[in-house]
C-alpha cells in the first residue's frame, strides 16, 4: 500500500506557483473576513474557530507541496490542485453537518421555551381570575359586614 | 381574611385539547358543540401562534385557551396540551380537531373506550365503513400506514393518522416525553405506545368533510410526511427517547 503509493509519486506534478499564490489569497481572505466578522459581533468566536482551522490548514498545504503531493497520490488523484479543493470541501461539509445539528438543538430548545412560555403564561392567567374573583367575593363579604362598622367609626 | 386561598377540592377528570392554527372561522362552533353535549369536560384550546382571532374566539365560546408564542406545529400543539392535562392531574385527555372534521356528539364513544379499561381510543372513520380519501397520494400514505401500524402493534387499526382520540393517565405519562413528535404524531406514536404496553382500541366515529381552510396534508408535504414517517419507525427501537438530558423539562411544573 505505502509502496504503491511512493510509487505514485513520482507522477504527480506539484502545485504552480500560480496555483499556491491563489491558494494563499483564499486562506487569507477567509482569516480575514472571519476576523473582520468577529470584530463587528456578527460571528461568534465558537462558530470561527473552524472557518480559521480551514483556511490554516489550505495554507500549510499550499506552502508545503510535498504533503499535498503525498495526499494526492494517497487519495488516487493526479492533481494536488484537486485534493486541495476537495479537501476543503469535506471540510464545509463537515460545518454544514455541525450547524444541522446544532439548529436542531436550537429548534428543540426555542419549541420547549414557547411551550412553558405559553403553559406559564395560562396558569398566571388563572391564578389572576382566581384572585379576583377571591377580591370580589371580599368586597361582597365586607359590604354586608360595612353598615354596622361605618356607624361605630361615625359614632 | 384577603390572599388566595385553595379552590374547592372537585378532582379534575377529563379534559378535552383542540389544537388549533387560524381556526377563528370554525373554533367557536366545535368549542359550543363540545359544550352543548354537556359531558362536563375542561374544554382547553392550544392557539399555536395564529394570526387570526383563534384565540379571543376560542375564550369567547368558553374554552380555555393556551397560546403559543409562535407557531410551533400540530404535534407541538398537542405536546402542550398534553404538558397541561399532566400538570392538572387529568385523569382522561380526550382531543380532536379545531375544523369541525371530527363529530362531538362521537366523544362519548371515546370516553366509553376509556371506561372499558383502554389506554387509547382511536377513532376510526373507516371502522364503520366511512369513505377514503380523495386525493390517490393520501389513500396510499393511510393504507401504507395502516398496514404499518397493524402489525407493529399487533391489532387492526385502519385510520392511523386520526387526530380523533381519547387518552387514560398512564397514557398521558408516555406522550409528555419531550421526545413527541412535533409534525404528524401518528403512526409512530400508536406503535410506541404498543411498545409502553398500552392497549389500544379502535373506535368507529363519523367524521365530516372539513368546513374550509385548508389540511396539513397536502401536497409536498405528504412526501414529506412518507419519509419522516418511516425514518421514525425504522429508527424508534434504537432511538434515545428524548433529546435533552432531562426528561419532561415541558412537562414538569418546576
Amino acid at each position: 500500500m505505502i509502496a504503491s503509493v511512493l510509487d505514485t509519486v513520482g507522477d504527480i506534478t506539484p502545485l504552480l506557483d500560480r496555483q499556491r499564490y491563489v491558494a494563499l489569497t483564499v486562506a487569507a481572505t477567509i482569516v480575514v473576513v472571519v476576523c473582520e466578522l468577529v470584530r463587528r459581533r456578527k460571528l461568534r468566536e465558537e462558530y470561527s474557530w473552524v472557518w480559521v482551522a480551514t483556511a490554516v490548514v489550505v495554507a500549510a498545504l499550499a506552502l508545503e507541496g510535498d504533503v499535498l503531493t503525498y495526499l494526492s497520490a494517497f487519495v488516487g488523484s493526479s492533481s494536488p490542485v484537486w485534493t486541495l479543493f476537495f479537501g476543503t470541501m469535506l471540510f464545509v461539509l463537515a460545518l454544514t453537518l455541525q450547524f444541522s445539528v446544532r439548529l436542531s438543538r436550537l429548534t428543540h430548545r426555542h419549541r420547549t421555551l414557547g411551550q412553558r412560555l405559553a403553559l406559564l403564561e395560562a396558569e398566571l392567567q388563572r391564578l389572576r381570575e382566581r384572585e379576583e374573583a377571591q377580591r370580589s367575593a371580599d368586597r361582597r363579604a365586607a359590604n354586608r359586614a360595612a353598615p354596622d362598622r361605618e356607624h361605630d367609626v361615625v359614632a | 381574611m384577603r390572599g388566595i386561598r385553595e379552590p374547592t377540592a372537585v378532582p379534575p377528570t377529563t379534559i378535552l385539547i383542540i389544537p388549533a392554527f387560524n381556526e377563528a372561522e370554525r373554533v367557536g362552533a366545535v368549542v359550543q358543540a363540545v359544550r352543548a353535549q354537556g359531558l362536563g369536560l375542561d374544554v382547553v384550546v392550544v392557539d399555536d401562534g395564529s394570526t387570526d382571532k383563534t384565540a379571543s374566539v376560542a375564550r369567547a365560546a368558553g374554552a380555555t385557551v393556551i397560546s403559543h408564542p409562535y407557531n410551533l406545529g400540530y404535534g407541538c400543539a398537542l405536546h402542550t396540551g398534553y404538558c397541561h392535562a399532566w400538570r392538572a392531574g387529568y385523569q382522561r385527555l380526550l382531543q380532536m380537531d379545531a375544523d369541525g372534521q371530527h363529530d362531538p356528539t362521537m366523544l362519548v364513544r371515546l370516553v366509553e373506550a376509556l371506561d372499558r379499561g383502554s389506554d387509547v381510543a382511536l377513532g376510526s372513520r373507516y371502522v364503520a365503513g366511512g369513505a377514503p380519501p380523495n386525493s390517490a397520494a393520501k389513500r396510499i400514505a393511510t393504507r401504507l400506514f395502516a398496514a404499518i401500524a397493524s402489525r407493529w402493534t399487533g391489532m387492526r387499526i385502519t385510520d392511523p393518522t386520526s387526530g380523533f382520540q381519547g387518552l387514560s393517565r398512564r397514557a398521558l405519562e408516555c406522550v409528555v416525553n419531550d421526545g413527541f413528535p412535533e409534525d404528524y404524531p401518528d403512526t409512530d406514536v400508536l406503535v410506541e405506545h404498543h411498545r409502553a404496553g398500552l392497549k389500544l382500541t379502535e373506535v368507529p366515529v363519523r367524521m365530516h368533510a372539513r368546513a374550509g381552510g385548508l389540511s396539513m396534508h397536502r401536497g409536498a408535504r405528504i412526501a414529506y410526511y412518507g419519509y419522516k414517517m418511516l425514518l421514525t419507525l425504522m429508527l424508534l427501537p434504537v432511538r434515545r427517547p428524548t433529546p435533552l438530558r432531562a426528561r419532561d423539562t415541558v412537562a414538569r411544573c418546576s
